[in-house]
């Protein structure tokens, strides 16, 4: 079913009329609200009247995570705090977090969008939908909540963790779509096969999987291991968060919600804007966003845009599986991580040398991070008691500043490799 | 009285002990007594060397990571209730040995220890006539 025909489906020249007018409008806003934007605007000598067609949009600035931080932590914000009613974080490269202010509109906004989603999924106000997303400052519990609400749906939200309890629900209480991770669902599927239950118990139908990458073969073993069908959903808390773009009947790329942000795929290097079918980094411009319009995002996702009408109906833009970053951040068990994170834990503590290592695994369709650090010569002690106590501080540490937990590994002073150039420190063994 | 030892951290990977004990073949040094302390991931490998000195520079110059640790190492009679006649006077002092390691050869037996407080130790044992051990090149 398609949610919103006259959006969702409207001509390729309605849509850039709609797009343009909608760009104009968000740009006075924002030049006229956000001090950054009107200083980088007037710097470049723009005002909100030069912004008429969808076209003019390679005149405005970019919008990168680094203005965000540097405006943490509501610089951004285009609406007085009275106006916004929930805020969202993701964690940022510093230790600080990237803070996300959302309007009454902007929550509306983004549950009518989602509902879009899981209509294209195949899901209605008859489904039951377990949400095994984390509840939170992260934007999938909630965000996803909001919409099964405006869908009709019945939510069940168990948030992430304990698979003993997630597995007594998806059983007791029949839920028919599963939102969370794709490693997580298939952490899931296998706990089901270890508990001996027959799978035809369960009615799940439905899979609604995000926040990290995956591949066609990881879609296959859980549609085989879970028996459901199951469908991508891109987001980011900057833009929105899940729902930005969503998967239709047809798999065939996901489609962008067009109306609301406006992709444009960019040259990471020039930053000129590339044409359909180009791959490069992903931009979004939010044209109806009220709490954090964001003009120019650039997501450092690397993805293709393609045009062409889907044979579900949908004419709005359909964006390619992601294929890279343009940036080093890495998407463990769906909380993004950056190396410079850890690097800044490494640097404060004396026990430890500054040079360290992160290898990403899958083992048992779960993330795992291992962080090998060297010894200090100096610290170095005899006894395996207060070597262990260091470990654990790191790795308590770093639990509280990546949001995930790691495995710290103490290697030999000097074993690990130097770097003349551009230092290699991330070994990334999952495929995705 | 005291002894010095050589701890040295050592990764689990294989072959890691035959680097370091191949390092002191080379430069002709002897270990007199030793033990592996391990963990999950990495080891402590703790030796007593006839020139310790020398076998610091040398293991330090092949990049392992070495520290040295005072123990007390004694000569007690190799038959039952030695060790715990040592102990028992060793404990309502206050002392707590962190790790020790023995050997026994003929009818004596050798036990190092390394206790929270060395000197104390040294002292405690002083009294009840132990006898210690200061070097092994005897």
């Amino acid at each position: 079913m398609i949610w919103n025909r006259a959006k969702e489906c409207m001509s390729r020249e309605d849509m850039r009329l709609l797009q343009g007018k909608r760009l104009h409008k968000i740009v006075s806003h924002v030049y006229h609200n956000t001090p950054f934007y009107r200083a980088k605007m007037q710097q470049m000598g723009i005002t909100p009247s030069d912004i008429v067609t969808i076209d003019d949009i390679v005149k405005l600035p970019f919008t990168t995570k680094q203005d965000l931080r540097d405006n943490y932590p509501y610089g951004l914000f285009a609406k007085p705090m009275s106006e916004i009613v929930r805020l969202h974080a993701s964690s940022g490269t510093t230790g600080k977090p990237t803070v996300v202010g959302y309007t009454r509109r902007d929550i509306e906004i983004w549950s009518e969008m989602l509902a879009r989603c899981f209509s294209a999924y195949g899901a209605s106000k008859d489904d039951i939908f377990h949400v095994a997303y984390g509840y939170g400052l992260f934007t999938g519990g909630l965000g996803i909540h909001y919409g099964i609400e405006e869908l009709g749906g019945t939510v069940i939200p168990v948030s992430s963790g304990n698979t003993a309890k997630q597995l007594q629900l998806l059983h007791d209480f029949g839920p028919t779509a599963l939102c969370c991770t794709p490693s997580y669902a298939l952490y899931l599927a296998d706990a089901i096969e270890k508990s001996g239950i027959d799978k035809s118990e369960f009615k799940l139908k439905i899979g609604i999987f995000g926040a990290e990458p995956w591949t066609n073969a990881m879609r296959k073993e859980i549609e085989r291991k879970l028996n459901i069908k199951a469908f991508d959903i891109y987001g980011l808390s900057e833009i929105m968060g899940p729902g930005v773009s969503y998967e239709c009947s047809e798999q065939c790329g996901s489609h962008i919600v067009e109306d609301h942000f406006v992709p444009e795929i960019i040259d990471p290097i020039t930053l000129e804007q590339l044409p359909y079918g180009d791959e490069g980094e992903l931009v979004f411009t939010t044209v109806t966003k009220e709490g954090l319009p964001l003009i120019r995002y650039r997501t450092k996702d690397l993805t293709t845009l393609n045009e062409e009408p889907c044979k579900c109906g949908r004419t709005n833009v359909r964006m390619s599986k992601i294929t890279g970053r343009s940036d080093d951040m890495l998407i463990i068990r769906g909380v993004n991580v950056f190396p410079s994170q850890v690097e800044s834990v490494i640097l404060e503590m004396e026990e430890v040398e500054p040079h360290y290592m992160l290898t990403i695994n899958r083992i048992n369709n779960l993330d795992v991070l291992t962080i090998e650090v060297e010894v200090s010569e100096e610290f170095f002690s005899d006894g395996i008691t207060k070597m262990l106590e260091l470990k654990k501080r790191i790795s308590h540490r770093i639990q509280s500043v990546l949001g995930i937990s790691a495995d710290i590994k103490l290697v030999e002073p000097q074993s690990l490799e130097r770097f003349e150039g551009k230092a290699k420190r991330v070994v990334d063994n999952r495929v995705l | 009285m005291k002894i010095k030892q050589l701890s040295i951290f050592l990764e689990n990977k294989a072959g890691r002990i035959n680097d370091m004990v191949n390092v002191l073949k080379d430069a002709d040094i002897n270990m007199m007594a030793f033990s592996l302390a391990e963990s999950e991931e990495f080891g402590i490998m703790r030796i007593i060397v006839s020139d310790t000195e020398r076998a610091v520079d040398t293991l330090k110059a092949n990049k392992f990571t070495v520290s040295i640790t005072e123990v007390i190492c004694l000569k007690i009679d190799d038959s039952a209730g030695a060790m715990a006649a040592v102990l028992d006077c060793l404990t309502p002092n206050g002392i707590f040995i962190e790790y020790m390691y023995a050997f026994s050869q003929c009818s004596s037996a050798y036990v190092v220890l390394r206790p929270t407080d060395v000197d104390g130790c040294v002292e405690v044992l002083k009294k009840v006539d132990c006898k210690f051990i200061s070097s092994f090149e005897e």
